[in-house]
């Protein structure tokens, strides 16, 4: 008999609130508000303190869902080629970049509205080489944006120390400062260390719901994790978010209990690395309805949004196990120094995609114990010629799994650019895949 | 028990008919033209006159290869992986690593001691590595494809081709013909440069032996040759049968596979 499916009740909740964060966004200037654009990997509770009525709107997601609308996404990325962009830089930076060029801001639904709604400052990390220079030139292509990049690249996580901490709070001191100057806005320090405690909140209750796809059957497969990982590269120090996630967490959990899978027939478990390609999720398509083959997470999707305890104190071992909140860890949050020296701390420390950056090892380590704790039977890679910072030592990785006995597939593609995706290829690759690991498609 | 296994690849159609004990009743190999559905039933026949067979004769047929999905008449198909790394196995049983360099494509198959693919790569969206790569130079350098082989034999030096893609590559030859540099050297440098990509596609995986050569391309000795020397070890190809065969064998094997 086949497990019982069913569609999440709080999908809706989630679907509101992306629609509604790209609306508020636009509609921000019209009611006096304060509007800002940077990394989804930007300190996201800095800006926060500038009042109640400010709206981010985060790159990463904005390409993805750009690239999601194929249509909309090769004219983007034809107007910034003709303006000289190359093709191998970040798809998603493109997928931005020429959607200003274009003048057209692009809706959750895919509704097209123009013009683009300038941000008033650009507030961003730099860990990747790309995130920098990505809004920099946002800015030129916008006529002069001002814009703030916070250098975050101290070293992973388990090698962190009093220093590095200090030298990214500082920079975050100074990034209140600026933003004071350029909004003319008094900072609100209350305001602040609320956004920082909901900041740990969402990224932990995201790990709490990660690892309940341990269980067999998976509660969930990863096209849905794509809709509600992206919540905490939205907005994550919202209390609207704690709020989803608390729901999500509560109806995943009751769906462990009650058996309920995400396929009505789990074959076969596997993990993925890289982001997807947005363009072609298909794929995963292909893999549940012809295999019954489900995608159980990602280093991607449980990487990007969630907080994780991350590399062992030795450096040795990767613990895939939700970080403390502040109030688990008994830290008091009172004023804006220990505000920002915790989310400094807990982001350089726990966030998984700021780890693995620094070494083949780490994302050795952290995919090997991935496959394990998740019981997955493979794993799919996908080498994504979209991103080079998450594709960073993704051969080396395979290499090290196939030889630690973990079966792996690798199929080529972009994750933001649809030109470069071979759907028949790509098939051919999972047919041979499971061909070879004797997993016969379902009737 | 008779069976049939068909591999359509961009530019060649086989065929091999094949008994109960696996033996190997006739085989046959034709251009694939631009029907692929005609040409795929033409050679079937063909190879089913040459065993002295009727049609109604053959329990199974199994369809592998890009151009599988047009063979109409195939009772199920395999890719193009398990069909090389099943043919392979047959061919050369110690073989552990196969290359496959078709027209249009490449790939590497690792294999376990009892012929089970372990791991595969394939090659990505490029023909340089691939053998209508090889047809073009072929044509530009206006020798026959087996001169062209020899060809890189005879050469005193080798020069390297430094572009990666194969519309600079033509160009890089074009420039080379135009210096008056010996074909031969020309020929080598070719050969050398295709061995290397497919080479890149190998190391994804661990190159064990022994190393099997097939497809249309292990029948060059130019490129034999590169590739031991690229690869620094010796490199096998299919001695009873053609080596861009294989994959029909593989396909002819799973239709036994399945019958029995
Ligand atoms: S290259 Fe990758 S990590 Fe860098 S900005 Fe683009 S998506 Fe992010």
């Amino acid at each position: 008999m086949g497990v019982k499916v069913r569609p999440f009740e709080c999908w809706d909740d989630f679907k509101k609130y992306r629609m509604e964060y790209y609306r508020n966004y636009l509609e921000a200037k019209e009611n006096g508000s304060i509007r800002w654009a940077g990394s989804a990997w930007a300190f996201d509770p800095v800006p926060a303190g500038l009042g109640e009525d400010v709206y981010p709107l985060t790159g990463e997601p904005y390409g993805a869902t750009a690239a999601f609308f194929r249509d909309f996404s090769m004219r983007a990325l034809e107007t910034i080629e003709r303006k000289g962009a190359a093709r191998d830089l970040c798809g998603y930076m493109r997928n931005y970049w020429g959607s200003v060029a274009m003048d057209k801001y692009l809706l959750a639904d895919g509704a097209e509205i123009e013009p683009f709604p300038k941000p008033d400052f650009n507030f961003t990390i730099h860990i990747c080489c790309t995130h920098a220079k990505w809004y920099h030139y946002a800015a030129e292509l916008e006529g002069g944006v001002p814009t703030y990049a916070v250098d975050i690249s101290v070293g992973p996580g388990y090698l962190l120390n009093d220093k590095k901490i200090e030298y990214v709070v500082r920079q975050l001191e100074d990034a209140i400062q600026w933003m004071e100057k350029v909004t003319g806005r008094e900072y609100d320090d209350e305001l602040l260390i609320r956004a920082v405690e909901n900041e740990a909140r969402s990224m932990t209750l995201w790990s709490k719901i990660c690892k309940l796809n341990q269980n067999t059957p998976a509660p969930m497969e990863e096209k849905s994790m794509f809709s509600f990982y992206v919540m905490t590269l939205l907005r994550r120090s919202d209390e609207k978010i704690v709020k989803l996630y608390e729901k999500l967490y509560k109806e995943v959990e009751s769906r462990v209990k009650r058996g309920i899978g995400a396929l009505t027939q789990e074959q076969f478990r596997f993990v993925t690395d890289n982001p997807p390609p947005w363009p072609f999720l298909k794929v995963y398509r292909y893999l549940e309805e012809n295999y019954g083959a489900v995608s159980v997470g990602s280093i991607y999707t449980f990487g990007l949004g969630a907080a994780w305890l991350g590399m062992d104190e030795k450096g040795e071992n990767w613990i895939w196990e939700p970080a403390p909140t502040p109030e688990e860890a008994g830290y008091e949050i009172h004023d804006r120094r220990s505000a920002l020296w915790w989310t400094a701390m807990f982001n350089l420390k726990y966030r998984a995609s700021w780890q693995h950056e620094y070494s083949h090892w780490i994302r050795k380590q952290e995919t090997y114990q991935m496959v394990k704790d998740w019981k997955a039977d493979a794993i799919i890679m996908h080498l994504n010629r979209g991103c080079e910072l998450w594709n960073m030592s993704t051969l080396e990785v395979r290499d090290y799994l196939v030889r630690n006995g973990v079966s792996v597939a690798t199929y080529e593609g972009n994750m933001a650019d649809p030109r470069e995706f071979d759907e028949a290829r790509t098939f051919n690759v999972i047919d041979s895949f499971m061909q070879s690991l004797g997993i016969e498609k379902l009737t | 028990m008779v069976v049939a296994g068909i591999d359509v690849g961009s530019k060649m159609a086989k065929v091999v008919i094949m008994d109960g004990d696996r033996n190997i009743l006739s085989y046959v190999m034709a251009r694939t033209g631009t029907d692929h559905g005609k040409t795929s039933e033409e050679v079937l026949n063909e190879a089913l006159e040459k065993a002295g067979l009727k049609r109604e004769d053959l329990e199974k047929i199994v369809a592998t290869g890009f151009g599988k999905i047009s063979v109409p008449f195939a009772d199920d198909e395999v890719t193009q992986v398990i069909a090389a790394g099943k043919g392979a196995y047959f061919v050369r049983p110690s073989a552990r690593t196969v290359i496959e360099v078709g027209a249009e494509e490449s790939r590497a198959i690792s294999l376990d001691e009892n012929g089970n693919v372990k791991d595969f790569a394939l090659a990505d969206k490029c023909a340089a590595g691939a053998g209508s790569f090889v047809d073009a130079m072929i044509r530009y350098l206006e020798v026959t494809p087996e001169e062209f082989g020899q060809l890189a034999l005879k050469a005193t030096r080798a020069i390297p081709m430094n572009a990666q893609c194969v519309v600079f590559a033509e160009s890089e030859v074009v420039s080379l013909l135009h210096s008056n540099v010996p074909k031969a050297e020309i020929s080598r440098a070719i050969h050398d440069a295709i061995a290397d990509r497919v080479i890149a596609i190998a190391r994804r995986l661990d190159i064990r032996d022994d190393v099997l050569l097939i497809g249309g391309l292990a029948n060059d000795i130019g490129f034999i040759e590169s590739m031991k020397r690229e690869l620094g070890k010796d490199v096998y190809v299919p001695e009873d049968y053609p080596p861009e065969l294989v994959p029909a064998i593989g396909a002819a094997l799973s239709a036994v596979q399945g019958v029995r």
